[in-house]
């Protein structure tokens, strides 16, 4: 297994250490995707292969309106986070180093800073008292919350995306007789775009995959998925989460993949 | 800061293309902050939420007890012990995800371009993956009648299931296990920068492998290991998810322990105030290592 | 006002923050270019050729001074609404268009008939070479090639004055010696003002009708390539383009007595005194060496002798303790027949003597 051409980087046991990590950090997952086809209800018996828990999850109305409450805020927080973030990045990178930019990015960054049960008491304070003196208790609340803290993470793929290019371009941009929106319209936006769809998945990601804030934020009867999830996890144990996971496992997959592959083609 | 005209309508651009993330911010995490704060100098209200009565009740609560009959001061043993089980799990999960995280790094740093990107994707996998899922999957493993044991009785090892879920140590396995990528990713970032002809010249100079490691890797991938134990520590002090569904009721840690004061324990004001704390903690953590990082970046400059 | 003048600095300054931490990049520049003038500004970095070349472009403004084209003033003039285009250092293609549409942004962006974009593209491509290229990315080109781009996208435009920042400097030798011979031909075959900038003398010296000589942002000397070369102004000019020997003396009137020899008669210099101690030039070709020890000339002692192929290069120590570089012809035995410890005498024209200047 041990590459022959970096022996002089070799430290003893490291490989075998790496190698029982990789199989550790995969086989707790492994084995929830495996037992999610389980014909019986246990997660450690195998009793055969059984496609039954996918329609079974999928007849419960309530999973069917946690999907669709999930996926409503993940895509619009993603949007809001997206947007907000792209400008501020362009807002705050490529220029001079001043007081005010290092503030922006603190604030956009925050989230990550503070732990997330802090945040979610926070706005659980914050939004009970707006839905009392409103009344309104729609998904709105979680809509911003979510936003918020996804902020930070489309904002660092699109910061990325900006500061990896080249200044001059803009500069050639003006010099060949394009105004501030012409080259906004044909350079930047379009070189942009990557970092921008990139920050999305990722916004998009991270919001369908919140507990904690959501768990504190929402009004009575707006679980999302991995609120569901949580509440049938102290219940009992089912092999219908099991299922739920893997459908949620496989759409994480395939948008880190696509991520993935946004990022890494850098022309 | 500038006279120059193009300048100053610069600045003024970028304010206002970082204006609505600002509002965004001020919403939905940073105002509510202060507004926390404001909570917990206030009264609780007897069904939940608060009475706007200035008190510095909470606050003392949060280390000490008086007794309702005859009034002694004693200290929150309670409190006490969960800030400790909080801080000992963190601390022991960072510890031991530095461990097994820094040779899993270095492993990734030193294979081939193609097979590093690659291991590297599969660690962020999980990362991205959502940690209900992962702690389920771990709580699956654990539990009585899960897959370890079911597995330990059929070999016929044990004749009784141990018990490990709702345990200390279940919260400190699924921590470790959660936020594992959290410490190979900065790993991997500083390794990757690590020169490997520093070690061409440690063989060099009579260096075995042990001495290199301790004379030379860690000391130059210092800056990686501290970020990578602070990405770790602030939200496994911080954990919710994780002892919730592997620690159970008892094993609560300050996470959970604030939860309680929203909901149960009908005591806003104090899960303000612990929340504060927390948010304390971490920002002395955040505090040090930006000074740390930043002073140590310096040096590596002369 | 003259109108053979194309650009025109007048006494611009440029200078970078304020109060203590201020940094003056260009000191007060005074300049006429030439309308199909092909012009070098020359200088080691930082000297502020760039700054002036900016200051054209319209990418900065002078802090005090002014930029004139075609006799107008233009110095707050946006960069997109003057006629003048810059080839970049780093060529500043833009990586998501293909080449015909980095060639044709210029054109498109002034709002042409896209017949006209299009057909100026075509001819573009023909003048650079690159006719198969066209719908290439910028990123499938060889550095070379991505040269060519810059160029056509620069001149498509059809500015009034072409800048080039460096252009050559991420290119290696060989490719370099090509491009320069490139950009001459373009040059004379469009018509167009051409502002180069470079730090490389050999590359001025071939490439300019006349060379601009700048140093910690004040222009030095302004000529055609031979003057500058035979006649420098300064010790700065006599030792950045080209490499120079100094000697002192001490000078009255066309006759110069040198410290470590014989007197002789010489040129009086621009601007240079003609009485007193004074510092003279010579380039190392321009002095002969015999090994006799007698007759007119400098007498002086051999401390090295470099091989460097076509060349040898002789360093001399005079009486006074000058050392000097004498560069000779290496013979087709390849030895010049000097080794450290022979006695020998310089000799030279006493025209390849300049008197600079500044006082010894």
């Amino acid at each position: 297994m041990v590459d022959r051409t970096f022996a002089i980087a070799r430290l003893p046991g490291f490989a075998t250490i790496a190698v029982t990590v990789f199989v550790l950090l995969y086989l707790p997952i492994a084995m929830l995707v495996v037992f999610s086809f389980n014909a019986g209800d246990s997660v450690a018996i195998w009793e055969g292969f059984s496609f039954r828990w996918y329609p079974e999850a999928w007849s419960n109305e309530a999973v069917k309106a946690a999907t669709w409450r999930s996926l409503q805020i993940a895509t619009a927080a993603s949007i809001i986070a997206t947007t907000v973030a792209t400008m501020a990045a362009l807002g705050t990178t490529r220029r001079r180093q001043t007081k005010g930019q290092s503030f922006v990015y603190l604030m956009i960054n925050q989230p990550l800073m503070v732990p997330e049960i802090v945040t979610a008491v926070a706005l659980l304070i914050f939004f009970s008292t707006i839905k009392v003196a409103t009344g309104y208790q729609g998904l709105g609340y979680l809509i911003i919350a979510h936003a918020a803290f996804c902020t930070p993470f489309a904002y660092l793929p699109i910061r990325a995306r900006l500061e990896s290019m080249d200044l001059s371009l803009e500069t050639a941009s003006a010099d060949l007789y394009a105004s501030r929106w012409q080259t906004f319209r044909y350079i930047t936006l379009p070189l942009v775009m990557p970092g921008a769809i990139a920050g999305l998945m990722l916004a998009f990601v991270t919001s369908l995959d919140d507990v904690v804030i959501t768990l504190f934020v929402k009004s009575a009867g707006q679980d999302t998925l991995p609120t569901y999830m949580l509440a049938q996890i102290r219940r009992s144990v089912s092999a219908e989460v099991n299922a739920i996971s893997t459908l949620l496992l496989l759409l994480t997959v395939v948008l880190l993949t696509a991520f993935f592959l946004l990022t890494r083609k850098r022309t | 800061m500038t006279a120059d005209p193009k300048a100053r309508a610069e600045v003024r651009r970028g304010w206002l293309l970082s204006a609505p993330a600002l509002v965004l911010l001020a919403v939905g995490a940073t105002g509510p902050l202060l507004i926390m704060l404001v909570y917990s100098f206030l009264e609780p209200g007897q069904y939940g939420n608060v009475e706007w009565v200035l008190s510095f009740k909470a606050w003392f609560n949060v280390i000490m007890n008086r007794d309702i009959f005859d009034g002694t001061l004693t200290f929150a043993d309670a409190h006490l012990s969960i800030f400790w089980r909080s801080a000992k799990l963190a601390l022991l999960t960072t510890f031991f995800a530095f461990i097994t995280g820094f040779p899993t790094a270095w492993f990734i740093a030193t294979r081939s371009p193609g097979m590093r990107t690659a291991l590297l994707f599969l660690i962020t996998i999980p990362f991205w993956t959502n940690l209900l899922i992962r702690t389920f999957a771990i709580n699956q493993i654990i539990r009585n009648e899960g897959f370890l044991n079911t597995f330990l009785l059929w070999t016929g090892i044990i004749k009784e299931p141990i018990v490990m879920l709702y345990t200390d140590f279940a919260v400190f396995i699924g921590m470790t296990y959660v936020y594992l990528p959290l410490m190979v990713l900065p790993l991997f970032a500083t390794i990757d920068r690590f020169d490997m002809r520093l070690l061409q010249a440690g063989y060099d100079l009579y260096a075995s492998r042990w001495q290199l490691l301790r004379y030379v890797i860690v000391p130059v991938v210092k800056p990686g290991i501290i970020s990578g134990s602070i990405l770790v520590f602030i939200p496994a002090l911080g954990a919710y998810v994780t002892p919730r569904i592997l620690g159970g009721g008892r094993n609560m840690m300050i996470g959970n322990f604030i939860e309680l004061q929203f909901g149960q324990g009908r005591n806003w004001p104090l899960g303000a105030a612990l929340s504060v704390v927390l948010l304390v903690i971490v920002s002395v953590a955040l505090i040090v290592y930006t000074r740390f990082a930043t002073s140590g970046g310096n040096k590596h400059h002369g | 006002m003259s109108h053979d003048i194309a650009v025109e600095a007048r006494d611009a300054r440029k200078v970078y923050g304020q109060g203590i931490g201020a940094v003056t990049a260009l000191g007060g520049v005074s300049l006429q270019i030439r309308k199909g003038e092909f012009f070098t500004l020359l200088g080691p970095s930082g000297c502020g050729k760039t700054t002036l070349l900016k200051l054209i472009a319209g990418f900065e403004s002078p802090t005090t001074g002014h930029i004139l084209l075609d006799g107008s003033d233009i110095t707050f003039d946006p960069p997109n609404e003057r006629p003048v285009n810059t080839v970049f250092q780093s060529y500043a293609l833009f990586p998501h268009l293909s080449v015909a549409d980095n060639i044709g942004f210029g054109l498109k962006m002034q709002g042409r008939p896209k017949a006209e974009v299009a057909a100026t593209v075509t001819r573009m491509l023909a003048l650079v070479r690159l006719d198969k290229m066209a719908d290439r990315k910028p990123g499938q080109l060889s550095g070379g090639q991505q040269q060519r781009v810059a160029l056509a996208r620069a001149l498509a435009p059809s500015p009034k004055v072409l800048l080039l920042d460096e252009p050559l400097s991420a290119l290696d030798l060989q490719l370099r010696k090509e491009m320069q011979i490139e950009l001459k031909r373009l040059q004379v075959e469009t018509g167009i003002t051409f502002i180069f900038v470079t730090h490389d003398q050999e590359e001025a010296l071939t490439m300019s009708d006349r060379i601009g000589v700048m140093q910690s942002g004040h222009l030095l000397q302004v000529g055609d390539p031979r003057t500058i070369y035979t006649r420098p102004a300064n010790r700065f000019v006599a030792s950045f383009i080209g490499e120079s020997n100094f000697l002192t003396g001490t000078l009255d009137g066309t006759a110069l007595t040198l410290d470590a020899g014989p007197r002789m008669s010489v040129e009086a210099g621009q601007g240079a005194p003609t009485q007193g101690r004074v510092t003279a030039a010579i380039r190392p070709e321009q002095i002969r060496i015999t090994s006799a020890t007698l007759g007119d000339g400098i007498p002086a002692k051999v401390t090295q002798t470099v091989y460097f192929g076509t060349d040898t290069h002789c360093r001399v120590v005079l009486k006074d303790g000058t050392e000097i570089t004498v560069r000779l012809q290496s013979p087709a035995s390849g030895d010049v027949g000097l080794h450290p410890g022979s006695e020998v005498t310089l000799k030279f024209e006493p025209g390849a003597l300049i008197v600079l200047p500044e006082a010894a």
